[in-house]
């Protein structure tokens, strides 16, 4: 039964993906290689799904794949969940953009596994069973800690799924010109597959595919990149720092400051901090939430439940970085390569976040866009985005699903008294509506602003789920009470700063920003340099507050400029021009004007549609009241001192009483949850 | 799987077991705390050292592109002393504490 229904949803997917192929990066001729490519790799896990759900029937093989996953394997797999389209396409997209700061930003996602393998992946290994929920409830009041922690589980996994649900329709959509509903629908039926009939083995098995895929795909681009300079780092660099593609980018960068520069200088400024990155307290805020946050995310923990013992648990985090370091290693090779070969110009044309770096790299690599082997590369590579994508998210639906069935069913409706065979029905279905779910979000959202929703979900892990797990495991005064309080108060928080920072969409400043692109700037005199600007105090850098300094970089003197005309007579002008050329590269670089002019006068034109009349954010702000774009620097503290004061102000006799045997049992690994017998 | 009732206090004050949690504790605390003093150096240089930052070393490679790529081996050392130490030591002695947890009274 369950092969007809897999077989029915690849059949769905592969359909529906070649019935609405429409435009993309991806030139149409070439189009069939993509799908070959998709279908390959659909073909794949669907196989692995039918191998998995045979061998899928109790609730620890479909949570836990039966405990029977090596450390190696886990290890991959912890890559696979991990690595999202965000950080394979995202990372190498701003280091083609931005240089430096991109391959900066890449750095605490390796470093957040030194927190994973340190306190977190043995201790929830030897004492936890297939939940977040699971772990806390060992010594504190079981309803209520499962309940907070399903919570917080949903409401992470839901912020993680949306971005991805979305990233991922916009991603495919850009690649081979899928429509993006007809996208979100095919990823969510996929992924359902996966998890509803092969559980947590077939999700293992389809991050591992993917990985493995991930990585040959950078090695290869690597080979060919970094391989003509002989694997040398200087003459590599070198060759970016006198690319003119390179400097102009840094020249539109820094704008008025380029003006005293040699082009040489421009180049190495590529390879300097702050071009992308500029406000270093939000940098140690995201670092922070990275760092912590990491550690507190469902799906991540939810891994270390499928390997046999700490051991294993400890090996796989061990592969798990060497395999995410190295990664993170190539992609400065990566968006390099692409910035010096494409050119960051054609990058941002293609995708403004820089999101397409790699697919066009690999394009470039094989040949260029009309050579066969440039459009296979292409092709492997947009597959390989799609494969991420799915992959992710059938860890995350997992998840999800887990504190849905087993957390709230399980645990606190039914008192932990369900029969296996309910247990497992309980999983499958949760999952379908997790599915569902994610498939209505991913459509809803369509359009929306969501590149602050994976912030925001490791924000909410640091701030909730890890202040929880970690006070739970090592203070032996921790109690249900700082459990619950902590992670209501760190989640909501979290929530609440980023509802009220940057990253919501200010009416006033995209009209104003909409009104300046069509009706044009009027002149400025030249400026005097202004010195930096300090804020009056700490409060004020975080905070929009009354009688505040605000802090302003130094500004060099700038020329008085000419007023720049709106769109409409923009466009007016060129195409006067447009008349009178006879040289082809100049028509053509026109042309590329008048198409960009339409497309941001477009763009201004709806943007005034949809805000006129409007005056604050969704929360009724006309502008950000919290000034870092992630809230970790204030709930991650706060999340923690929650968990300490209500512990201390509210005691909890079976909190103190199980301390001693989890204590033990944490670092000895006694009673551990072993593997099912086959 | 029949689990005999352990008497998980007289385990936690066994002295081997304490061996083992100050050992261990003393041991994770340092490296995180290491970890954390390196990984945040990497965003406060950028932002407040970048003439240091900026100091080329090895043709175009500056001290920046060096300190972000130290911070890929620093991260994969701390995973390795960790991992050598406690399947050398932290292993063993929970081993020990195992095979005798039944007869700790």
């Amino acid at each position: 039964m369950n092969l007809k229904l897999i077989g029915g949803a690849a059949a769905l997917a592969v359909a529906s993906s070649l019935a609405f192929a429409g435009t993309g990066a991806v030139a149409d001729e070439f189009k069939w290689m993509t799908f070959a490519v998709f279908g390959a790799i659909i073909a794949l896990t669907m196989y692995i799904t039918y191998w998995a759900a045979r061998q899928t029937h109790t609730t620890s093989e479909f949570y836990a794949a039966g405990r029977s996953v090596t450390g190696v394997q886990n290890g991959w797999a912890i890559a696979g969940d991990y690595l999202s389209a965000a950080s394979f396409l995202g990372i190498a997209g701003l280091i083609s953009l931005y240089g430096y700061d991109g391959f900066m930003y890449s750095v605490g996602w390796l470093v957040a596994y030194i927190t994973v393998l340190l306190v977190i992946a043995e201790p929830c290994r030897n004492i936890g069973k297939y939940t977040l929920g699971d772990i806390l409830a060992f010594r504190n009041n079981p309803r209520a800690s499962k309940t907070v922690a399903a919570l917080s589980t949903i409401t992470v996994s839901t912020f993680y799924l949306t971005a991805q649900m979305v990233g991922g329709g916009v991603l495919i959509k850009t690649l081979i010109g899928i429509d993006y509903t007809v996208s979100v629908i095919g990823v969510g039926i996929l992924m359902m597959a996966y998890v509803v009939f092969g559980g947590m083995k077939a999700t293992t098995w389809v991050q591992i595919v993917k990985a493995v895929l991930l990585v040959t795909a950078s090695l290869v681009l690597v080979l060919f990149t970094w391989g003509q300079y002989g694997f040398s780092l200087p003459s590599f660099l070198q060759a970016v720092v006198t690319d003119a593609k390179v400097q102009a980018q840094v020249a539109k960068l820094i704008g008025d400051a380029a003006t005293n520069m040699t082009a040489e200088e421009m180049g190495q400024r590529f390879l300097e901090p702050g071009l992308f990155l500029k406000n270093p307290i939000d940098q140690i805020s995201l670092g922070m939430a990275l760092v912590l946050g990491t550690a507190g995310l469902p799906h991540i923990l939810m891994r270390f439940f499928t390997v046999p013992t700490a051991q294993e648990a400890r090996k796989s985090v061990i592969w798990a970085m060497s395999i995410i370091g190295g990664f993170y290693v190539l992609t400065l090779f990566l968006g390099m390569g692409a910035a010096i070969n494409v050119g960051p110009a054609v990058i941002a044309g293609m995708d403004k976040g820089g999101n397409m770096a790699a697919p066009m790299l690999a394009q470039f690599v094989g040949g260029g866009p009309e050579s066969i082997l440039g459009n296979l590369f292409l092709a492997f590579v947009a597959a390989v985005a799609f494969a991420t994508i799915v992959a992710v998210v059938a860890g995350l639906v997992l998840a999800a699903a887990s504190a849905m069935a087993h957390d709230i069913y399980v645990g606190v409706i039914k008192g932990d008294h369900a029969s296996p065979r309910e247990q497992v029905v309980a999983a499958r279905v949760a999952s379908v509506i997790v599915g569902i779910l994610a498939i209505y979000v991913g459509i809803a959202a369509e359009g929306q602003n969501v590149a602050h929703l994976v912030g925001m979900a490791f924000a909410v892990a640091a701030s909730s789920n890890l202040p929880a797990v970690f006070l739970t495991l090592y203070w032996k005064r921790c109690s249900t009470a700082g459990v619950v309080a902590g992670m209501l108060v760190g989640s909501i928080t979290a929530i609440a700063l980023v509802m009220v920072s940057p990253n919501m969409t200010y009416p006033q400043a995209v009209l104003k920003e909409a009104r300046k692109v069509l009706e044009g700037e009027p002149a400025q005199p030249a400026k005097e340099a202004t010195p930096a600007v300090k804020a009056s105090s700490l409060a004020c850098e975080l905070f929009a507050l009354e009688g505040c300094v605000k802090a302003e970089p130094a500004h060099p003197a700038a020329a008085a400029t000419d007023a720049k005309p709106g769109a409409a007579e923009k466009l007016a002008r060129l195409n006067e021009k447009l008349a009178g050329l006879t040289d082809a590269d100049e028509i053509a670089a026109v042309r590329k004007g008048i198409a960009d002019t339409e497309k941001a006068k477009a763009k201004a034109e709806a943007d005034l549609a949809k805000f006129e009349g409007q005056t604050t954010s969704m929360v009724g702000l006309e502008k950000p009241w919290f000034l870092l774009k992630n809230p970790g620097l204030i709930s991650i503290p706060l999340g923690f001192l929650c968990v300490i004061v209500f512990s201390l102000l509210v005691r909890d006799k079976r909190s103190e009483a199980m301390w001693g045997e989890l204590y033990v049992r944490q670092n000895t690994g006694i009673h551990a949850e072993g593997a099912t017998a086959h | 799987m029949s689990k005999p009732e352990m008497n998980w206090a007289a385990i936690n004050a066994d002295p081997r077991f304490q061996a083992l949690h100050r050992k261990k504790s003393g041991f994770l605390w340092g490296l995180m705390i290491f970890a954390v003093i390196a990984y945040f150096l990497l965003p406060i240089g950028a932002a407040y050292f970048q003439d240091l930052f900026r100091v080329k070393v090895w043709g175009p490679v500056n001290l920046g592109i060096v300190f972000a790529l130290c911070e890929f081996v620093v991260a994969w050392s701390i995973a390795g002393v960790y991992a050598k130490r406690a399947n050398r030591d932290f292993d063993a002695m929970a081993a020990e504490i195992i095979r005798d947890a039944h007869n700790i009274k």
